[in-house]
């Protein structure tokens, strides 16, 4: 009998370290399939992360890197720069994008440089822990928002596909999730929008995926995809945020 | 120009891609790259902070380029981050730093008070640069341009340390306009996309065990530094052979000790010049050589004394060993450097 499924060329046979339920494992395995479909394994430069993603080399069957905390976009600057046709992205949680890396990832935008960005938001620290990460919805209780946040303390969630949407360097920005089997199709898609608008040489572009952490959200895989619609979708709604450059 | 030379120094030496954030007293270093990257097809990004600026030079060396940045002390203070990972990731790249006083904003006088993060590791574990000193025009051009060559061959991070008064100071400058670049090494780790061979990495996270430990990679870091301590360490021995008593200064000081020893050496004083021209590896033996003899040492910095320590090191001596420094940008002067060495006795 002939395999339906098969793990995409751009995949190792490797186990991953992520927990049950973790988003991290299906946003892999859509974006080597995206690699393999465009044909482009022996052209991609990735820059992990430092968050749960960190290993992500172990898993990803193309020449990946590994950024210092934050600094993931610099560092997919400089290689763009030296490696123009080749395609550059950068995969990041919401701590290394949203918090400690606010500012390279709002300069890369406004460089309009050509890279692609995958943006993993699940509200929370996954890797130190389950703190408070910038994108924590208000009232939800993490390992230091014992109380929930509280607007007051704690300040409010951030929503960076819209803060990024008023850069003119800007060309493509899209919000989706992998909470169903529908939503996962959405992300590949989403996906490989991002990866063609880099090969086509149109600029800067972003896919923030919504995405669950079961372990630190303290609930079961699948109610970690039920609050996902019910909640989450509410802070961050799915979709275009923006597409097309104003750039001259 | 100190600044400017360095710029052309980096050129001649094959770098193509120049990443900085403005800072006195180097700011002229970014204009000039800005304005000659243009010329030869290279990239230059004036970044948001220090930060992304060594973090896109990591970025270009990643993916082969010969890659600089530049800043001065508090932008220094940001760098160190970016470079424990260039030297966790064992990837060549050159930063010069033109010193100012600190702590904190300090000013924008010279200074030599970023010794202590220069040398010994300024950012978290344990690794090392090589670090050099120029005290004229001419060295932080050749310097710089030497440093590429160092920083491709070891693999890793490569300072040139100068200081305000190196960067602004004026002089001629010669080189060959048709020099070729220090000789390229193949760098078949860079990353440019798996094509006809198996994808590979470059991180500096090591949680393997046995040969892919953090311990053993440690161990072959420093196996590496204990050869180029062999290996690279410049000096210059200045009327020292006969000398009583030997001043050591580097950098700019280094400049004025030099004009110290031949007015005392007029006056009949037997006083030699010690001139580290690479702060790590430490001239060490040269020092310890010198010392063997009755020979006492008086060391001058602009610092509270950071040198000094090295200096104690080699000779082992304290008795012998003392120390002048300017801080918060002072320079110190001829006639004081003198009246100095001779209240030492
Ligand atoms: C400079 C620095 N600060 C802090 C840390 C510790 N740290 C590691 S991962 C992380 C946050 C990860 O969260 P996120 O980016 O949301 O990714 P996730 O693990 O949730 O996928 C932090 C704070 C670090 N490695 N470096
Ligand atoms: S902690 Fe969260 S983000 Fe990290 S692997 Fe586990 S589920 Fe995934």
């Amino acid at each position: 009998m002939a395999k339906t499924f098969t793990r995409p060329a751009s995949m190792k046979d490797a186990m991953t370290h992520y927990c049950p339920g973790c988003g991290h494992g299906i946003i892999h395995r859509v974006l080597c399939e995206v690699i393999d479909e465009l044909g482009i394994r022996e052209k991609t430069v990735a820059v992990a992360p430092v968050g749960c993603a960190v290993l992500a080399y172990d898993y990803w069957d193309f020449d990946t890197t590994e950024a210092a905390h934050g600094r993931t976009p610099a560092v997919a600057t400089g290689i763009k720069r030296v490696l123009p046709d080749r395609l550059v992205f950068t995969y990041q949680g919401d701590g290394d994008l949203a918090a400690i890396g606010t500012a390279e990832i709002i300069h890369a935008g406004a460089r309009g440089e050509n890279i692609s960005v995958i943006f993993v938001n699940n509200g929370v620290y996954g890797m130190t822990g389950g703190q408070m990460a910038p994108t924590t919805l208000v009232g939800q209780t993490t390992a230091t928002t014992p109380f929930t946040r509280r607007p007051e303390k704690d300040g409010f969630p951030l929503k960076v596909l819209e803060m990024m949407s008023v850069l003119p360097g800007v060309t493509y920005l899209e919000r989706t999730s992998v909470h169903s089997p529908g939503e996962v199709v959405k992300t590949r898609k989403a996906i490989k929008r991002s990866f063609q608008t880099q090969l086509d040489r149109k600029g800067f572009s972003m896919v923030e995926v919504i995405a669950p952490c079961p372990i630190y959200w303290g609930l079961t895989p699948v109610m970690a995809m039920k609050r996902i619609q019910e909640d989450v979708l509410k802070a961050y709604p799915l979709g275009v945020v923006k597409e097309g450059s104003e750039r001259i | 120009m100190g600044n400017e030379a360095c710029g052309e120094g980096a050129i001649q030496a094959g770098c193509r891609f120049y990443a900085g954030y403005p800072i006195t007293p180097q700011n002229e270093l970014t204009a000039y790259m800005s304005r000659r990257m243009e010329g030869v097809n290279g990239t230059f990004i004036q970044a948001e902070s220090e930060l992304s600026a060594i973090n896109m030079v990591f970025g270009a060396s990643v993916a082969g380029m010969r890659a600089m940045t530049s800043s001065s002390s508090p932008g220094i203070s940001l760098k160190q981050e970016g470079i424990s990972y260039l030297s966790g990731c064992e990837l060549p790249a050159v930063i010069i730093d033109v010193m100012r006083g600190g702590p904190g904003l300090g000013n924008i006088s010279p200074s030599q008070a970023d010794y202590f993060q220069a040398t010994k590791g300024g950012g978290h574990g344990d690794y090392h640069m090589i670090v050099f000193a120029p005290s004229s025009v001419q060295e932080m051009f050749d310097f710089t341009y030497k440093a590429f060559g160092c920083a491709d061959k070891y693999r890793m991070p490569v300072m040139v340390l100068a200081d305000g008064m190196l960067g602004q100071m004026m002089e001629p400058l010669e080189f060959d306009e048709d020099m070729k670049p220090p000789a390229v090494v193949s760098k078949p780790w860079a990353l440019t996309g798996a094509e006809n061979r198996d994808a590979q990495s470059i991180k500096s996270l090591r949680l393997g065990s046995g040969e892919a430990s953090l311990e053993r990679h440690n161990e072959k870091l420093q196996e590496k530094y204990r050869g180029i301590e062999k290996k690279e360490t410049l000096v210059e021995m200045y009327r020292a052979d006969d000398a009583e008593k030997v001043i050591v200064a580097y950098g700019s000081v280094g400049r004025i000790a030099r004009s110290c020893v031949d007015s005392l050496r007029e006056e009949g004083e037997k006083v030699g010049l010690v001139r580290p021209r690479t702060l790590w590896p430490f001239p060490h033996e040269d020092i310890r050589r010198l010392a063997r003899g009755k020979v006492d040492f008086f060391v001058v910095e602009m610092s509270a004394g950071q040198m000094v320590d090295d200096v104690r090191l080699a000779v082992l001596d304290d008795d012998r060993v003392s120390f002048y420094g300017r801080m918060g940008g002072g320079i110190p002067e001829e006639k004081e450097i003198v009246r100095r060495l001779r209240d030492k006795g």
